[in-house]
């Protein structure tokens, strides 16, 4: 039962408070990232040293042949020509120890945005913390939201931003608990997340209130929240994209025998990220992951259309874009998958498929009318 | 879109042979070819067929397609809004000749939007049916002997033991199996291959393309849409004679209509009477009455909300609008009663400020002449204190908290003796005289239960109460139930085709001259991913319990690690890593 005036004004008001504090916390976060990078400038760029590395292996191989280890050394054929290699190390015998380390890769990626410098790791370092910080108030923003009016939070394009920017968040801090390497995505990240809270808070906003009629449905919380994570997750492939492709102009750039990165930017910064092919896997990864779900979140839709307006698909405007967005997401991943696209080109049909995307949420609610309008917008 | 260097760089190299042929058919990726293969009109033909089922000219197309969905986006589509394009058309009358050329009303009915679609899944059935049975026999045969040179592969690892080689190999043959490999020993090595779900999840998820257009063309044949509305207290009987309005296709008539009987009870509507959203829609409910076929005696209930459509023998019965019907009695100058009933008034705004008109077709006026007589109004369900002089009569909430009927009077000809048909909700004054009060038109603000003497003796009119109506629509659409299951397949072969990783393992042992076993295992894998040196890395050190690795090589690698990419592979080291380049694209490229 949806009574007409069952809304919560205290917890409303919490929500846009707690929103408004993520937002204060994210900015500092993103300010700590800069810092970060800056810092890591001055120190020099360490590309680790073989010595160093040798050291360790030659340790850890020592120890290995004393307790009668089994030791093997896989070599890799990587996509830009060389090789890395690959070595499992196992104690003999039932429930071994098994250490696997790679060797390689990390002299092609780079040491990240802090570089040597302890300063700047520190600043890293607190500004992950501050990223949680700012996480924690937002989720508790969206909660105290969907609380107030006890119903999902996302009927709305200032909820759906908002669930939105945190699920952007949530996958860069998930990246980090996996102990990926991805301290330098927490910059673009957070200033994503700040421009997409910006918009929500000052464009888009709306009063907590009950859902109209045609959002009654619990297909909201299948279709939309899937939505809200294929959003944050093409977002996040769409910053990787985007730096696979400055860095392998910078790189080059570098082969040119240029001084400046691309846009006059410090060679500095690039050396700092990972190698292109990195960059690049990374992005086809999470568009890969991402397309079935995506998929996924087209069929949901199209099973509430059926049960609310009687068609399945109508093209609707709504419908016909994310149609078109699946559609280009799957030129993508042909191009990558089978014809050998690789690279920028390939790089160049997720930017355009992430445009497609961009243009269905923004545009599409703003623009152009058809029967997907939400309250409020 | 090229053909990208890799294709190039493999024709006349002979030293990549090896890894072509190993990578022989990872895919189900169509050949490609770059000219003519035959001679003649067959040979073009075939060429023809060749570049369709490319996967080139499948980018292209899925590029086209939608690209080709962006017009219909943004121009209004006769499908869909009918009053839109009209409007539209009447702004843009340049433009609109040219677009009604191209189609642009219709485009995801239009030539060239069909074209492209049709064009994408002939391609698709050329290149995918091909492909499953060239899978099946794939399925049927050995995975592809160990090539010569296993240095070549992208993944490889080598040391020497003391063990016998054929137990090595067997060793290795009976760890791959373990490993749910499809593993073959034969000719002192070991091939074996997994990730076969992988090509299954692939076809899958293009075959049940076909399902989902299968599902699309089917419901666009056999479906039909009427509208019907009720209001409160009304019933229909579901034939081409009671429904308001009725679309059929080709295979749904007037005549196929499922028949059943429905009847609307009650109408509840909530709506938001506070904050900054005041006025917004929270709750719209119909409570009906109905039964299947023809049989009475099965009477039974239901509920139709705005996600919750009632169905009913094959069709669906959608809530889609509502508003409000005034009731309304006429008396004529002798005090008789000459009409009473609920008239739907339609909504023009989001406040349901509602207009209708109400015609009384035997009238009888003060002299017993038979004459006609019309009401247009306004039904306002919360009425301000006075009317806004630019605007009119405007409601100030849709919920009913003050209603309020403002009517005018016409008296002469209705025009519906006339034969033609009318719009109900109009009122054609040709031939009508608006009845006059002092100089003015008549006009009257009337709350419920009041009652209005009409000028000039024409009687009287009541305004008695309200009801709501509800306009429904009554679908019949087949197929669903074929595009769901090839949506659902979609998925699940999506998810195997995406992550599921195919890949090949040789083990090969041979029995060096001076004395002692050379071990050799290589890795191939289609797609990118580390996974396949875990793999490989995992499988070694479990091989090495049979195959422990001799001491004075454990020494040369842990001496100097930096060096070991040079040595662990002894001769062939410096050959390893200049091919590992060529080997790639065979293993991402996936072509024959
Ligand atoms: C109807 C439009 C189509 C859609 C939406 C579509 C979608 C996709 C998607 C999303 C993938 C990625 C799966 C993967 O990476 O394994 C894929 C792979 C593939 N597609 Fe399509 N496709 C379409 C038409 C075609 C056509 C016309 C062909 C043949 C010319 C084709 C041949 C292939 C092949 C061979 C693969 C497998 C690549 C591999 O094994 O890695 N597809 N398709």
């Amino acid at each position: 039962m949806h009574l007409a005036s069952s809304v919560d004004p205290q917890l409303a008001d919490l929500s846009n408070k707690l929103i408004y504090s993520a937002m204060a916390v994210y900015l500092i976060a993103m300010f700590a990232y800069m810092f970060e990078w800056t810092f890591g400038a001055k120190g020099a760029v360490a590309v680790r040293s073989t010595e160093q590395a040798g050291l360790a292996g030659a340790v850890a191989a020592a120890e290995a042949r004393a307790k009668g280890a089994k030791k093997v050394t896989v070599t890799v054929a990587s996509a830009g020509g060389g090789t890395t290699t690959l070595t499992r190390t196992a104690l003999a015998g039932e429930g071994a120890t098994v250490v696997t380390s790679g060797r390689g890769d990390e002299d092609l990626d780079g040491p990240g945005a802090a570089g040597s410098s302890e300063k700047a790791d520190l600043s890293g370092r607190i500004a992950v913390s501050l990223t949680v910080l700012a996480a924690l108030l937002h989720a508790g923003g969206v909660l105290t939201r969907g609380l107030s009016v006890s119903r999902w939070p996302w009927g709305n394009m200032y909820e759906f931003s908002c669930a939105f920017a945190l699920a952007m968040t949530l996958a860069f801090l998930g990246l980090m608990i996996a102990k990926k390497p991805v301290r330098w995505l927490g910059l673009p990240v957070t200033l994503a997340v700040l421009l997409t809270l910006g918009v929500a808070v000052s464009v888009l906003y709306t009063e907590s209130e009950q859902l109209v009629p045609a959002l009654h449905s619990y297909w909201l919380a299948i279709h939309v929240s899937t939505a809200i994570i294929c959003g944050g997750a093409f977002y996040a492939a769409f910053i990787t994209t985007l730096l696979y492709l400055g860095k392998d102009s910078f790189d080059k750039r570098m082969a040119a025998g240029l001084a400046k990165g691309p846009l006059g930017t410090s060679p500095s910064i690039w050396r700092r990220l990972p190698a292109a092919s990195t960059l690049d896997k990374l992005s086809y990864r999470i568009n890969a992951l991402v397309f079935p779900l995506w998929t996924f979140t087209i069929i949901a839709g199209a099973i509430w259309a059926e049960a609310a307006w009687g068609k399945y698909w109508e093209w609707d405007p709504k419908e016909t874009w994310s149609f078109i967005t699946w559609v280009a997401y799957a030129c993508y991943l042909h191009a990558r998958a089978t014809a050998g696209w690789k690279g920028r080109k390939a790089a160049y049909l997720a930017l355009g498929a992430f445009a497609c995307w961009l243009f269905n949420y923004y545009g599409v609610n703003i623009f152009v009318t058809g029967k997907h309008s939400y309250a409020g917008l | 879109m090229t053909n990208t260097t890799t294709d190039r760089d493999r024709v006349g190299d002979t030293a990549q042979g090896a890894t072509e042929e190993a990578a022989e058919r990872l895919t189900t990726a169509p050949a490609e070819s770059d000219g003519p293969t035959g001679i003649g009109v067959v040979g073009w033909l075939r060429w023809m067929w060749r570049q369709l089922t490319s996967m080139r000219v499948a980018l292209i197309l899925l590029f086209l397609l939608s690209l080709a969905a962006i017009p219909g986006s943004l121009i209004p589509q006769n499908g869909q809004n009918q009053f839109k394009v009209e409007t539209w058309k009447a702004q843009h009358t340049t433009v609109a000749p040219i677009y009604e050329k191209l189609q642009l009303f219709d485009v995801y009915s239009s030539v060239w939007f069909s074209a492209i679609y049709i064009l994408l899944f002939v391609s698709l059935a050329g290149c995918i049916v091909p492909r499953t049975w060239q899978f099946v026999g794939v399925l049927r045969a050995r995975p592809p002997a160990a090539p010569r040179n296993l240095t070549r592969m992208p993944v490889y690892a080598a040391w020497r033991t003391d063990a016998d080689a054929a137990t090595v190999n067997a060793a290795a043959h009976r760890l791959l199996r373990a490993r749910r490999f499809r593993a073959h020993l034969d000719g002192g090595a070991v091939a074996a291959e997994k990730g076969y779900l992988r090509e299954v999840g692939n076809l899958v998820f293009h075959l049940s393309l076909f399902a989902l257009l299968g599902g699309f063309a089917w419901a666009s044949l056999a479906s039909g849409t009427g509208g019907k509305l009720l209001v409160e207290g009304e019933g229909y009987s579901n034939t081409i004679t009671q429904l308001d309005d009725f679309t059929g296709t080709r295979f749904y008539g007037t005549e196929d209509l499922d028949p059943f009987y429905v009847k609307l009870n009650r109408f509840t509507s909530k709506f938001q009477n506070n904050g900054s959203q005041i006025g917004s829609a929270r709750e719209f409910t119909a409570n009906v009455d109905y039964y299947e076929g023809s049989d009475p005696a099965k009477l039974k209930q239901g509920k139709i909300e705005v996600n919750h459509p009632l169905e009913i023998g094959g069709s669906k019965f959608f809530l889609i609008g509502h508003g409000y019907a005034p009731k309304i009695t006429v008396r004529n100058a002798a005090g008789d009663v000459v009409y009473t009933g609920a008239t739907p008034f339609l909504p023009q705004d989001g406040n349901l400020t509602s207009t209708g008109v109400i015609k009384v077709s035997d009238y009888g006026d003060k002299d017993g002449k038979r004459t006609q007589l019309g009401l247009s109004g306004f039904f306002l369900p919360t009425a301000p204190v006075a009317f806004d002089r630019n605007t009119g009569p405007r409601s100030l909430f849709p919920g009913d908290a003050d209603p309020v009927l403002v009517l005018n009077a016409y008296a002469g000809d209705l025009g519906t003796d006339s034969g033609l048909p009318q719009n109900i909700y109009q009122l054609n004054t040709k031939n009508l005289t608006q009845l006059q009060q002092d100089g003015q038109p008549a006009k009257v603000r009337l709350k419920p239960g009041e009652a209005w003497a009409l000028p000039d003796g024409y009687g009287s009119v009541t305004f008695e109460g309200y009801k709501q109506w509800a306009s429904f629509n009554v679908s019949h659409r087949p197929g669903n139930a074929i595009a769901l299951t090839g949506a659902v397949l979609a998925i699940a072969g999506l998810i195997g085709s995406l992550f599921i990783q195919r890949r090949r393992i040789w083990v090969r042992a041979v029995a060096l001259p001076g004395g002692g076993t050379q071990v050799e295992l290589a890795g191939l894998g289609r797609s990118e991913s580390a996974k396949i040196a875990e793999e490989l890395a995992a499988l070694a050190v479990d091989l090495q319990d049979d195959a422990p690795a001799l001491d004075d090589e454990s020494d040369d690698e842990s001496d100097d690690e930096s060096d070991d990419e040079s040595e662990d592979g002894s001769a062939e080291a410096d050959e390893a890593s200049a091919p590992a380049e060529s080997a790639v694209p065979a293993d991402q490229n996936s072509k024959e």
